[in-house]
């Protein structure tokens, strides 16, 4: 007998067709507004480049097509080492770190010097400059004339996961105690031991909460990877080095700076779009 | 006789929270602690489920000291089911994954059965078909009735209630106290602190009401909530009329 529900047809009051085409103009003033003073400022910025006395001399010196196109190769090369060793360090530093923060964690007095080291590490990895810490493993390391002694490109990545690992175990830490203690009371009162509770219910909740700063942490060690050319392995910056001081030209500088943002986006691109899903997620479920 | 609490003592600090305190609890039996805010029901609540130690006295569960620093706490609380007045699901885990974890894991039993239990469980509480959402996506009646079947799949001995009804909104109070009703016909034992007086009144055999960690008076339902004794209990009973929650 009923008939299906039919909502009333709507028309926009007058008051309300106002307000639309009100808006639409706003809109339209605001786009051609935004395009006029891109342009102006684009203008400016170009005309002050290329209008400045030098300018000629830093083109051919830096932007130098040529050059770029010779070099190119052999900075592309010194990437492939910034990339393969990025690939490890990240997932090596983001193990070590998540161990760090899990076992700074743990209570009990058996753990005492397990917590402390792992403090300790944290303090003092985060404390001391890059640089230090690979010239120390890099030419300090061998000199102890071991027997199996790996690569200085080995002891120059190991060095960087040691100095991210501090870096990104405070951040898995900062996960771990966001997890509010109710969570832990709940799990715990399922019977659940301390080891289930953080492996089901804590860390997989960390983790994503924290997903956002571990990625940028990435992000800032991709550049950093390249400090390893200090002890000798040729990286994209490196080979840009060499390839100046062949020509006296800083143009390869600039395509190792071009490949190196390239090569950054789509780190950056995701971790944009993680944050925003995070965002998106925790409004959601507020 | 299921649990005993003989003269507990619990401390925060300074603040004394239970003082020498004594309850039994039978088998079947169902007690819900009335009491203002701060006057030790939830504590108490929290110390039979070992989530906090006491600093004197007993508490027994089927004759077995649970407060021995050398009883195992994972193997008493796989005995106990707690709901909290907060739900406390895990926001990372489907409604059927956050009832079936702990079978799975503490009671390691196998995953069919778990999954019928936990269905069929889910289904006598009207929330089959919100087995695959996520707990942000459901009321928080619904949420709450997802965390009691998560304590229930466990086969508990015994359930605690943490004013499990406190967070609602009012028109979704009654499907969660309907359930509870329900628990109590299936004869299992359960100690639940509460503000629903109504409530208490109806599902309980015996009223707790405290007062500063100590029992002021306990007794049957209509003794305790029509007929106190003691003055404070008066008291207490009087505010609560007057705020018009009886």
């Amino acid at each position: 007998m009923s008939t299906p529900y039919q909502p009333r047809p709507y028309e926009p009051s007058d008051v309300q067709r106002e307000r639309i085409a009100y808006r639409r103009r706003q809109t339209i003033r605001s786009v051609l507004l935004s395009a006029l003073s891109t342009l102006v400022v684009g203008i400016a910025l170009a005309y002050a480049v290329t209008g400045s006395p030098g300018w000629e001399r830093v083109k051919s010196s830096f932007f130098d097509p040529e050059i770029a196109r010779e070099y190119l190769p052999d900075i592309l090369q010194g990437l492939w080492l910034n990339i393969r060793l990025l690939v490890v360090c990240t997932l090596a530093a983001l193990l070590l770190g998540l161990l760090i923060a899990v076992l700074r964690t743990l209570r009990g007095a058996v753990f005492f010097p397990v917590r402390a080291l792992a403090t300790g590490y944290t303090y003092a990895f985060r404390g001391l400059p890059l640089i230090i810490v690979l010239y120390v493993f890099t030419f300090g390391v061998p000199g102890l004339r071991l027997q199996g002694m790996p690569s200085v490109l080995v002891l120059g990545g190991a060095a960087l996961v040691i100095v991210y690992g501090a870096y990104l175990a405070e951040v898995f830490r900062a996960g771990i105690e966001s997890v509010h203690p109710s969570q832990l009371a709940a799990a715990r009162s399922l019977g659940l031991t301390y080891r289930q509770t953080m492996r089901h219910v804590v860390l997989p909740q960390a983790v994503r909460r924290v997903t956002p700063p571990l990625l940028n942490d990435v992000v800032a060690l991709q550049k950093d990877v390249g400090l390893v050319s200090l002890a000798g392995p040729i990286d994209a910056v490196r080979a840009a080095q060499i390839a100046t001081a062949q020509d006296a030209n800083f143009t390869p500088y600039i395509v190792a700076g071009v490949l190196f943002v390239l090569l950054a986006l789509p780190l950056i691109g995701i971790t944009d779009w993680v944050t925003l899903r995070a965002a998106r997620r925790q409004s959601a479920g507020s | 006789m299921l649990l005993s609490c003989q003269n507990v003592r619990k401390t925060f600090g300074t603040n004394l929270v239970l003082d020498d305190l004594s309850l039994e609890v039978d088998e079947h039996e169902v007690v819900a602690l009335i009491g203002a805010s701060g006057s030790g029901k939830s504590t108490l609540l929290r110390c039979v489920n070992l989530l906090t130690g006491i600093d004197d006295g007993v508490i027994r569960l089927d004759g077995e000291d649970i407060t021995d620093p050398r009883a195992d706490p994972d193997l008493v609380r796989r005995r106990i089911g707690m709901v909290f007045q907060s739900y406390n699901l895990f926001p990372h885990m489907t409604v059927l994954r956050n009832v079936t974890l702990a079978p799975d894991k503490v009671h390691k039993r196998a995953a069919a059965e778990i999954r019928d239990q936990a269905m069929e469980w889910l289904s006598r509480v009207g929330l089959a078909d919100k087995a695959d959402s996520y707990p942000d996506r459901l009321s928080g009646g619904q949420q709450q009735r997802v965390a009691i079947v998560r304590a229930l799949v466990n086969n508990p001995r015994l359930l605690l209630l943490d004013e499990v009804t406190s967070a609602l909104d009012p028109e979704l109070v009654g499907e969660v106290l309907t359930m509870i009703r329900g628990l109590k016909d299936d004869g299992m034992t359960m100690v639940l602190a509460t503000h629903e007086m109504g409530f208490a009144r109806q599902v309980a055999d015996r009223v707790v009401f405290l007062d500063g960690g100590r029992i002021i008076e306990a007794g049957p339902p209509s003794q305790v909530l029509g007929d106190p004794v003691e003055p404070r209990t008066r008291q207490f009973l009087a505010r609560i009329i007057e705020a018009g929650r009886l």
